[in-house]
């Protein structure tokens, strides 16, 4: 068997929530051995839940039970959590703190979410990891950053999308902004150029046999994310408000009403070509109107125009319409909710879901590889962990602890499987 | 500069348009040698989409264009002719990586798919970057931003229940399929250097938003996990009733607050009213009260409004509170911390003078990001790059002369 890109490469977590679980997730499939470190004297809201032991009917427990060990049974959680270790310590008593930085003399790389001023309370900074690992690389997210006044600043992705400038690029047009839908998707694009990052700062240390610090503010990936109105502010002074669903390009530019409950379909048109591809499928009377013969006058008549185009899609379904006009050239898709992805045939055919059994959990599809590799496939060595699924391992191979030391361990609260008693 | 991360990588470039530019421009970024291939005469399709310099409409000012294209060399080659081919091969032999985004099934017509190239580069890295993937029955199709959120994305959920599904702002789908890309690609060039064994990766648009953009791949365990499809328009709340969650209007402008359980933190901050030292705005139950909600909210909202998004931002914080303020793009220019941290970047270009980009994703300490050149003008390194090849400046016209470069 070919080995794994990052085939060893061991990665130390300490991560909550969702870009630095997403990075390990990654970098555990590409085939880095990556080693969550948790403790079981503390629950970090929103990771493996937002209770150690929410009511029965909590949202995001399979049918809707948080069962015997609700932490290894949280959707979102899990969602990523394949392919990686799970060990515990309580690195707050000095004899945990002993642990860590034995397993940061065994790593490569830690990564970190949590905002600076706690990791600078816990002792944790990279002048720590590197005096146990001088080539240590660490890559250490957070929302602002490890330098400047906002540093030790709490974010969350919607504000993050707030304060860099997509939130007043989006939603309705002429829309209140207290009405803004919510957006999360700073957190998985962090994610992403973590593993990026980490990948390329491990290229530099196998060239140089240097570490290094990286330093990753949510709010500035997220920028680059969305680069046209910044350059369009600094090229031409002009700032750019929200334009809905509408396309500096494409006239129309939207999503339709299909046959059905709540079904839509999203359709651009760019240039002639494709709307005279549209015309013949729509084949009506109005498509022939002086005021859609070109992009100009369909830019200016865009409101009526965008009226019509519905009063045909409502008569469709919304995978016709996108066959029928796909067949023409036009871009055209339909809206998928979470229950018509997991049905629909391309999909399938790429095998994007991949089916994992996990013990406190069952069995169910989760979304599987971003990217297709033809030699080093996906494949999932480790179900979703469950916490402190592999001290053993962890302890007594990559420590080489002896059962002694981990029974007091264990006894002491530093090892074990359920959160401790009155932890919440 | 060997100093970068990714110094030494070498990467043929034979991308257009946003996704596949957008990955191989953080390769560039971070240190390697991009060789940016376009066609002659025309060059990559994004040199015709806006933003203008001054809104001129010229191949040489697309601000996409200048974005998506720093720090790399850009040469021009006419790969439907036989000589144009083996060039490209010749330039592939001395390579790490190739990065394509092509149609699918145009690179086996050009005799250039992974099977060739692999024949005279056996540890090649290849990305292909395309809407649907290379294989499945929407292959051939057509994919818009707008699609890539609909289909693979959560936009079915954002917006008012009767009304339709909208999008987010600009194309930041169509980006993470670039990002995501560009890890695939640095991680597969590393398996490349490590154990001396390349790849071909294939990249759809569409697959790259299914475990996602904006928290989708929750969205789909959870929906294995329940049955249930969540609504549109969601409250953003995370609190028992989301009170003092979500975008709220203040004296200039809005701020966002992650409240819910938090409430006490927003109190504090608000220097503790005694109108808000009841204990049913904080008991969960009492709190899901939409009387109690309103209430409170009514308190909030008219302390907000005596009060700049930037002096809430500052007096959130220091109670602990997660808020920031909503900026229009000029303010996000202006902000004290973004300004210190250097987050854009002035980049001088002779069509445009110094214009301001977004600049580094994340700050490599050893490594820095850093702009070695501004994006190529339409063939500007034929002579640099064909004459490490070993062609002459005669050559080089028998080249232009038939169309080839």
């Amino acid at each position: 068997m070919r080995k794994l890109p990052l085939e060893g490469v061991r990665v130390l977590g300490m991560t909550v929530i969702f870009a630095g679980p997403y990075a390990e997730m990654f970098l555990a499939d590409y085939g880095a051995e990556v080693i969550r470190v948790e403790s079981i004297q503390n629950f970090a809201p929103s990771t493996r839940g937002q209770y150690v032991r929410p009511p029965k009917g909590a949202a995001g427990y399979p049918n809707g039970d948080p069962g015997e060990r609700p932490w290894n049974r949280f959707a979102t959680f899990n969602s990523m959590a394949r392919n990686k270790l799970g060990m515990t310590i309580d690195i707050t008593r000095p004899e945990g703190m002993e642990i860590f930085k034995q397993l940061v003399r065994a790593s490569d790389v830690f990564i970190s979410n949590y905002v600076p001023s706690v990791l600078d309370r816990l002792g944790i900074t990279y002048e720590m990891l590197k005096k146990e690992k001088p080539d240590i690389i660490y890559a250490r997210i957070s929302g602002y950053g490890d330098t400047g006044p906002y540093r030790d600043y709490r974010a969350q992705a919607n504000g993050i999308d707030a304060i860099g400038g997509q939130a007043s690029t989006r939603g309705y047009r002429h829309a209140d902004p207290s009405e803004l839908p919510g957006s999360s998707a700073a957190d998985p694009a962090e994610g992403v150029a973590a593993v990026f990052a980490i990948v390329s700062a491990l290229n530099y240390r196998d060239r140089t046999g240097k570490g290094q610090l990286i330093d990753m503010a949510l709010v500035e990936n997220f920028i680059t994310y969305n680069p046209e109105p910044f350059l369009d502010y600094s090229m031409n002074g002009r700032v750019q408000g929200t334009l809905g669903n509408r396309d500096p390009i494409a006239v129309p530019s939207g999503n339709f009403r299909c046959e059905g409950d709540d079904n839509w379909v999203s359709i651009c048109i760019f240039g002639d070509e494709q709307w005279e591809g549209f015309c013949k499928v729509v084949g009506e009377g109005w498509v022939h109107d002086p005021r859609f013969k070109d992009p100009l006058s369909r830019r200016k008549h865009e409101d009526e125009l965008e009226k019509l185009v519905e009063s045909w899609t409502k008569r469709h379904d919304y995978y016709e319409v996108m066959h029928l006009l796909q067949k023409v050239g036009v871009p055209a898709g339909p809206v998928l909710d979470e229950a018509a992805v997991f049905q629909d045939p391309h999909l399938k055919a790429r095998g994007i879901f991949v089916e994992v059994s996990q013990k406190d959990t069952g069995t169910y599809l989760y979304p599987g590889a971003l990217a297709k590799m033809r030699n080093a496939p996906l494949v999932v060595r480790h179900a979703p962990v469950r916490l402190g699924e592999d001290n053993d391992y962890v302890y007594k191979e990559v420590l080489g602890i002896g059962d002694d030391e981990y029974q007091k361990l264990a006894e002491t609260g530093h090892i074990g499987m359920d959160y401790a008693v009155g932890v919440r | 500069m060997d100093q970068q991360a990714l110094s030494g990588m070498r990467v043929i470039d034979l991308t257009h348009y946003i996704a596949g530019p957008a990955c191989t421009k953080r390769l560039a970024d971070y240190g390697a040698d991009v060789i940016k291939v376009e066609r002659p005469g025309t060059g990559d399709g994004v040199r015709n989409i806006g933003p203008f310099y001054h809104d001129d409409p010229h191949p040489e000012k697309s601000g996409l264009f200048l974005y998506l294209n720093t720090n790399k060399r850009g040469i021009t080659l006419n790969l439907k002719t036989r000589l144009g081919k083996d060039i490209l091969l010749e330039l592939v032999k001395k390579a790490d990586v190739v990065v394509e985004s092509f149609r699918p099934g145009v690179m086996e017509r050009l005799g250039l798919a992974y099977e060739d190239l692999e024949k005279v580069n056996p540890r090649l890295v290849m990305t292909s970057i395309s809407n649907f993937g290379q294989t499945g029955p929407y292959r051939d199709y057509g994919m818009t931003e707008l699609m890539a959120f609909g289909m693979g994305g959560p936009m079915y959920h954002k917006g008012q229940p009767d009304r339709e599904p909208v999008k987010y702002g600009g194309m930041p789908s169509i980006f993470h399929a670039g990002a995501v890309a560009s890890m695939a690609t640095v991680v597969v060039y590393y398996g490349m250097c490590r154990h001396g064994t390349g790849d071909y990766i294939d990249v759809s648009i569409l697959d790259t938003q299914i475990g996602t953009l904006d928290g989708r791949v929750s969205a789909l365990v959870q929906y294995q996990y329940t049955g249930h499809v969540g609504p549109r328009g969601a409250a953003l709340g995370v609190g028992p009733a989301g009170a003092g969650s979500g975008m709220f209007p203040c004296a200039d402008g809005y701020v966002h607050f992650y409240g819910g359980t938090r409430l006490e933190r927003q109190t504090k901050m608000m220097g503790d009213p005694p109108e808000l030292m009841d204990p049913k705005f904080y008991d969960p139950e009492t709190q899901a009260d939409p009387l109690v909600r309103e209430e409170y909210e009514a308190h909030f909202l008219s302390w907000l409004m005596r009060h700049t998004k930037r002096e809430i931002f500052e007096l959130g914080q220091k109670t602990t509170n997660v808020c920031a303020p909503r900026y229009t793009i000029d303010e996000v220019l202006e902000d004290p911390h973004i300004r210190l941290r250097d987050v854009f970047v002035q980049v001088e270009h002779p069509m445009t003078g110094q214009v301001k980009y977004p600049g580094r994703p994340f700050v490599m300490e050893e490594t820095p990001w850093a702009i070695r050149r501004a994006a190529p003008l339409l063939g500007q390194h034929n002579v640099e790059v064909y004459s490490e090849l070993g062609y002459s400046k005669k050559d080089l016209v028998v080249l232009r002369e038939n169309h080839i470069i």
